[in-house]
């Protein structure tokens, strides 16, 4: 076929046109518009950078972006692991993993109101109407106000609300290479008396390495973009915020272009190092 | 021996059960009171908690519409129902129809500067769209497109294309090698292997594609904030019900029955559609 590039030009040219047109394109003009004041008119050099670096406002969301990046990510692998591994033990196993995977179909937004409620709070002494409220006044505590104890109540609270939402799409993933894990491995194990803990520990948690691995990263990606649970929960409030909600009111609030786009950059940042890692796996698996 | 061994068994079996069962409930719960919520009256909702229902749950006297009504006629949310429906079906036609041209041609079509092009969309997928947002802002501007259904048509199209090409060109690359050069022996063009060899060998994943777009666009929310803000006339659910949030604040009989609103679709899509949801899950994250 003579003609294949121009064939290739039709069948991908548009592709390419939207990709240059909405992510490359403007991820460059936002590395330089980073380096601009707010209206973008003059050069202001790393003075946004500075900024990042020293307001208490940014600090706080660094913070928060920091708490999220660890517990969330290490609560929704690590619960979508160990579920992976029970659930694959008993019979009602498809409706078990229906449950825990049903948040990852609605909303953010909506998963947000599901769980402000669930916090929400009423002074002892009255009718708890949250649920987490009510558990916490049966078992002989003080009901608190969830979303507004800083800096770590509110926090978890909020990272709770994601781990809901994403622990599903964790031990969907982790159960798919489970159960791709040879059994007469793990039977041979059983019969010479290996014990439950110790397959799981030899046998069953280094063949699931690469899945692990490549779970992590995609949790790590989306915690760093994580926005709407924070902005329909506490928008930001009471020491809240998170990196991609300070962008939006660096953007909409306070129109500080140069600013925003500062914030962009780090989120670009964080993201190439974790972009790096992906192209690498990319070309291992296709040199395979 | 055996006795002991026997209880040991049954125990560590009740204890498996339990920690299923409590896990269930944990994802289950915040849900369920967010639906009993809705369809309790507002004095109800505000005086005692949704799991005192529980109680006589077949008493359908304590249920009612009302709340529904409130929202759909009151807060207009059966406007923001239809533009959900008006974004996200084209915002899911359009990026699915460029990305499998493109995957055609970078799985079987050769043309220089193919690999890097691949690579490139790989790379892209941890962008974050947060460093894309004031460019493409500042063009929607100028062009009149801000606020406007086809200004997030075109930049759902855009974010959409690297995860679609991604999963498809994997899936496109699986097809045997064969079929492609007999049909081109027997002079069809890559238009027709396209359309009567690779689209139709690649119902599931066109299926899983489309519905994980379709969600993803139903249930965004930041890309929406950003191009469309609050105008009621384009304005989707996610971002009404997050205005809703700031304004009803505690009145949780409004704010669950909104909340509810927003998951029917996505709810449906999922009960149905369970099987191709999770496969497109499977596929983007792990290859093959």
């Amino acid at each position: 076929m003579r003609s294949e590039k121009a064939w290739a030009a039709v069948f991908a040219g548009p592709a390419v046109f939207f990709v240059g047109l909405y992510l490359v394109l403007p991820t460059v003009q936002t590395l330089y518009l980073s380096f601009f004041d707010r209206n973008s008119r003059s050069f202001v050099g790393l003075d946004n950078y500075r900024y990042l670096i020293t307001s208490s406002a940014m600090q706080t969301a660094f913070r928060n972006n920091l708490l999220w990046l660890v517990v969330f990510t290490a609560c929704t692998v690590l619960l979508g692991l160990v579920l992976a591994v029970l659930l694959d033990k008993v019979r009602y196993e498809p409706v078990a993993k229906s449950i825990i995977f049903l948040p990852m179909a609605i909303s953010f937004a909506g998963a947000g109101v599901i769980w402000r409620f669930v916090y929400a709070y009423r002074p002892a002494g009255a009718t708890q109407i949250g649920l987490l409220n009510e558990i916490v006044v049966a078992l002989g505590g003080e009901p608190r106000a969830w979303l507004i104890e800083q800096p770590w109540v509110n926090n978890l609270a909020l990272i709770a609300a994601g781990v809901w939402i994403w622990t599903g799409f964790c031990l969907v993933i982790i159960s798919a290479a489970y159960k791709g894990i040879p059994r007469d491995m793990m039977e041979a194990a059983r019969v010479d008396g290996a014990n439950e803990f110790q397959i799981f520990r030899y046998i069953s948690l280094p063949a699931l390495y690469p899945t692990l691995a490549v779970v992590t990263t995609t949790m790590i990606i989306n915690v760093m973009k994580i926005f709407d649970i924070v902005y329909v929960m506490t928008n930001g409030a009471f020491g809240t915020e998170v990196l991609a909600n300070r962008m939006y009111k660096e953007m909409f609030q306070f129109r500080h272009f140069g600013r925003a786009s500062a914030v962009a950059v780090v989120l670009l940042a964080v993201a190439g190092v974790v972009m790096a890692v992906q192209i690498r796996r990319f070309r291992e698996e296709e040199g395979r | 021996m055996s006795a002991h061994r026997t209880v040991g068994a049954v125990g560590s079996r009740a204890l498996l059960h339990l920690v299923i069962v409590l896990a269930c409930l944990v994802w289950l719960l915040p849900a369920l009171g967010l639906l009993v919520s809705s369809l309790r009256p507002a004095a109800a909702v505000a005086s005692t908690g949704w799991w005192t229902v529980l109680a006589t749950p077949f008493d359908w006297t304590q249920y009612t519409l009302e709340n529904y009504h409130h929202v759909l006629v009151q807060d207009q949310l059966g406007r923001s129902f239809l533009n959900s429906v008006l974004i996200a079906v084209p915002s899911t036609v359009l990026p699915v129809l460029v990305a499998a041209f493109a995957a055609f041609a970078f799985a079987w079509l050769r043309f220089p500067g193919r690999d890097a092009l691949m690579l490139t969309v790989v790379g892209l997928l941890v962008v974050p769209l947060q460093t894309t947002f004031i460019p493409i802002l500042r063009l929607y501007s100028q062009w009149g497109l801000a606020g406007t259904f086809l200004g997030l048509w075109l930049a759902h199209t855009g974010y959409g294309l690297p995860f679609a090409i991604y999963l498809l060109r994997n899936f496109f690359s699986a097809l045997p090698r064969d079929l492609f050069e007999s049909a081109y022996i027997d002079g069809a063009s890559p238009l027709t292997a396209f359309f009567r060899l690779a689209l139709p060998m690649s119902t599931p994943a066109l299926a899983s594609l489309i519905i994980f777009q379709f969600l993803w666009v139903w249930n965004d929310l930041l890309v929406a904030l950003i191009y469309v803000g609050g105008s009621p006339g384009v304005a989707p659910l996610t971002v009404r019900l997050s205005s809703l949030v700031g304004s009803y604040g505690q009145e949780w009989h409004v704010l669950t029955a909104a909340a509810f609103v927003t998951m029917i679709v996505p709810l449906s899509v999922f009960f149905a559609l369970q099987r191709y949801f999770v496969r497109g899950i499977l596929a983007g994250a792990v290859k093959g």
